[in-house]
């Protein structure tokens, strides 16, 4: 939070708070302790860890045929280790 | 001024004529909760709908903090919006007043004024607006039916335009003026239609990059109404308060645009003054109270006494200058008010044109005198002895009572 | 009339995600799940509003926004009366030829914050008023964005900063609101209730609610790790054992006639497999004190309820 002379003045801004920036320029990986490893040998790509993951930092890339963790947005959470069926993943320091 | 345009004459009483006046503006959406003295204006404008003689969508909402909740939403989604309220139910709203108008929409609504209880009361006084003078919602009074219907057709068309952007209450005395039968001259549909014209939008610029029209629309989405950190907050209030500045200049447009096609003017639309031009005593008030105070003042002048009235039309912006200007070369004016602020040294209307004439350097004597709380009756005879103690003020040199009340069993 | 919609997991991942990533919601955020799938439901032009609640603030710190959808939040109480407004607007500029497209659905989301307590008024009205549109319930149980205060939704013996449990009193003392059959009540065209552990399900409902003409509700279970005390990386699996203990059973309702859904049909069939709810309490530190010799009866009273309750819903289901 800044309070900084380079924010717009009042002239400049949309009115009715409309937001100007999508939130995916708010990186909040710097959020997590523990990050997530995952162990490729065990995972069957079941997407499960896509479709839970609060932030959305588990990607399913069709062109590569594989996911992609998002490290700048995981916050940390290990539900995705949690919840994985086949134990692929890890969180690690 | 002539009459630019044919009109008819209609019998309405104000609710009735501010309802007509609603039907003639295409108005998309009316959400609206009945409450008593405005109950006529959202009866009416049902029956308009039951008989398939508006293309408008009519929410009867479960309370009048939904209603306007509606209304802003519809407004958000790029519909032209309706309500009307008094007393409680505006009360209610208050919440969302503040968000309406922080959300830049151009809601229109007519507040029947009336009492705050306790105890109840459901007759007229201006308790109910006053107490939203600070909510960044225009505010114009009318004096008569008439100027119900002319009040709220401009009303659209103040509230849309691009430089303002701010929500607008039309107020009128409940039962005096809401249930009192007038003539009105009304307008044809099309010219109020083609006065009204079309909703017009900002262009905003969004989260996507895109600068596009201000309003919900799955093509351009944007997100309105977020949270504002201490960092943010204040700048849309700004944003607020410069559309109010630009009110005053737009309003009187409207008002002398609106003139030249009906030929009716209410003053210059900020301030009408009466016989004010050589007055050395003077009533400052806000309604329809305005209309017994003419015939006294008629009958002083003819007595030789030089009296006058200024009746403060719109009170939100409020327009200072104005004000004192009116008020300049009067000695000693009294200012009415239909309300109290509790502990205040006096009600809401003495302390503004206190306000607008403190910084000039004329000072007439400025006395308040309350008056009609609960919808209590004002006489002739008594507006009489209020310039009866003008003049005894002039005599004085002095203010006796600075406050008043006008009919208080003491 | 509804289409059967099949999906798999590969088309779900494969939706964009109109809930954005960069949101501010804790880490195991269980209503962050559920934002980001019930948006994966949505099948066209969509208008979104929110009440004032943890979904709200999380994802609109402004100048960021976490919604690629249009959206609108006015207050805390009102977002039944906000999709109303959208609802009536969208009818009327549509029928002027104002707006181009022909169908946009109508997202109400809100907490158990906004719905059971303060916004059960708008959300009444509105669906009496018969509107068309969506309204999600996620249920954290508290009212978590003010700091975890108790609510309508609070169950039975959950500790919140408003209903803690001291020295004298274990925690809330009143049963969670049944605010799912209070609307069913309502003989609106659609309720479900959904957990977001069972995302196929979940998303299945959300579509259908959406599909639906006239209001439907949606009740969806949403574990807060932070409110509960729970682990942050068990909010899914929270949200699982709900159903497996029967505590948040899975029904849908059309015109009021009520359907277990297959995922708790398992436990009708099959009562050994459904879990004795100590199984649930221990995994959240707002049961903690129940646990202990002067509130352990609290636990039984909440297995009682929760036993008597699912009769119930096996009743309403025919089953």
């Amino acid at each position: 939070m800044t309070l900084s002379k380079k924010e717009k003045s009042w002239k400049e801004i949309a009115p009715a708070g409309v937001c100007s920036k999508p939130s995916t320029q708010f990186l909040t990986g710097d959020w997590k302790t523990y990050h997530p490893v995952r162990d490729i040998q065990k995972c069957t790509k079941c997407l499960t860890c896509v479709l839970f993951c609060p932030d959305g930092a588990i990607h399913w890339k069709p062109e590569k045929g594989d996911i992609e963790f998002d490290l700048n947005f995981c916050k940390g959470c290990g539900i995705c280790a949690n919840e994985c069926p086949t134990k692929a993943i890890e969180m690690k320091l | 001024m002539k009459n630019a345009v044919k009109q008819e004459i209609m019998a309405l009483n104000g609710d009735e004529a501010v309802a007509y006046a609603a039907k003639q503006s295409d108005v998309d959406v009316v959400a609206a909760y009945p409450i008593t003295p405005q109950t006529i204006m959202v009866e009416k404008f049902s029956e308009y709908v039951a008989n398939g003689e508006v293309e408008t969508e009519f929410v009867c909402t479960e309370s009048e903090h939904s209603a306007l909740t509606a209304c802003l939403a519809a407004s958000a989604t790029g519909a032209r919006t309706f309500t009307a309220s008094a007393s409680a139910g505006l009360a209610l709203m208050h919440e969302i007043l503040f968000v309406t108008s922080g959300c830049r929409a151009p809601v229109v609504m007519a507040i029947a004024n009336r009492a705050l209880s306790a105890p109840l009361n459901i007759h007229g006084d201006h308790s109910d607006t006053m107490t939203e003078r600070d909510s960044g919602w225009i505010q114009i009074y009318v004096e008569n039916a008439q100027e119900a219907y002319d009040s709220v057709i401009q009303a659209f068309r103040i509230a849309e335009n691009l430089q303002v952007l701010l929500p607008v209450i039309v107020g009128l005395d409940g039962f005096t003026l809401s249930h009192t039968l007038e003539n009105v001259s009304v307008l044809s549909d099309e010219i109020v239609k083609k006065f009204v014209g079309v909703r017009q939008f900002l262009k905003v610029m969004t989260h996507e990059g895109k600068m596009v029209p201000f309003k919900l629309d799955p093509e351009n989405p944007m997100t309105m109404g977020p949270v504002a950190l201490q960092n943010y907050y204040f700048e849309f209030k700004r944003q607020q308060e410069e559309g109010m500045k630009n009110a005053l200049k737009i309003i009187q447009e409207v008002h002398d645009e609106y003139a030249r096609e009906t030929g009716r003017t209410y003053g210059n639309g900020i301030v009408d003054a009466y016989r004010l031009e050589d007055a050395e005593i003077a009533i400052a008030c806000i309604g329809s109270t305005a209309g017994t105070i003419k015939t006294v003042v008629d009958d002083l002048r003819a007595e030789g006494v030089k009296a006058g009235l200024l009746r403060i039309r719109t009170f939100r912006p409020l327009p200072t200058e104005e004000i004192a200007e009116a008020l300049g070369n009067v000695k000693a004016v009294a200012v009415m008010d239909k309300s109290m602020s509790f502990g205040g040294n006096g009600g809401p209307v003495y302390h503004e044109v206190r306000h607008a004439l403190y910084d000039t350097n004329k000072h007439p004597y400025t006395l308040n005198y309350i008056y009609g709380l609960g919808g209590r009756d004002i006489s002739p005879t008594q507006i009489r002895a209020i310039y009866g103690d003008l003049q005894k003020t002039l005599q004085a040199k002095r203010v006796e009572n600075p406050i008043n009340y006008v009919g208080l069993r003491d | 009339m509804q289409t059967e919609w099949k999906f798999t997991a590969k088309d779900i991942a494969e939706k964009p995600e109109l809930f954005m990533s960069g949101h501010r919601a804790c880490a195991g955020c269980g209503p962050a799940v559920v934002m980001r799938l019930i948006m994966k439901a949505v099948r066209g032009p969509t208008i979104v509003t929110n009440a004032t609640g943890c979904m709200e603030v999380a994802s609109s710190i402004y100048p960021y926004t976490s919604w690629a959808t249009p959206w609108l939040h006015t207050a805390f109480e009102n977002v039944a009366a906000n999709a109303s407004g959208i609802d009536a607007a969208l009818k009327i500029l549509k029928k002027k030829k104002r707006i181009k497209q022909e169908q946009v659905d109508i997202i109400a989301i809100a907490g158990d914050g906004g719905t059971y307590d303060i916004g059960i008024q708008a959300l009444s009205g509105a669906v009496e008023r018969g509107h068309d549109f969506l309204y999600i319930l996620y249920d954290n149980e508290a009212y978590m964005n003010t700091g975890i205060q108790r609510s309508g939704g609070t169950p039975l013996g959950a500790s919140t900063t408003t209903s803690p449990a001291g020295k004298v009193l274990p925690g809330k003392l009143e049963q969670k609101k049944p605010i799912a059959d209070i609307m069913v009540a309502h003989d609106m065209p659609y309720v479900a209730t959904a957990s977001l552990y069972y995302w196929r399900d979940l998303i299945t409902k959300v579509r259908k609610g959406i599909e639906v003409n006239g209001p439907a509700f949606l009740h969806v279970f949403a574990p807060c790790p932070r409110g509960w005390r729970s682990d942050p990386a068990k909010s899914v699996e929270l949200s699982r054992l709900a159903v497996e203990t029967c505590i948040f059973p899975l029904w849908e309702a059309s015109n009021g006639v009520y359907q277990l859904s297959t995922l708790s049909k398992i436990y009708a069939l099959n009562p050994q497999k459904k879990k004795p709810v100590k199984e649930y309490l221990q995994t959240q530190g707002r049961f903690r004190h129940l646990f202990t010799p002067q509130f352990e009866k609290v636990a039984d009273e909440i297995q009682r309820v929760t036993d008597e309750r699912w009769q119930r819903v096996l009743k309403k289901c025919g089953m």
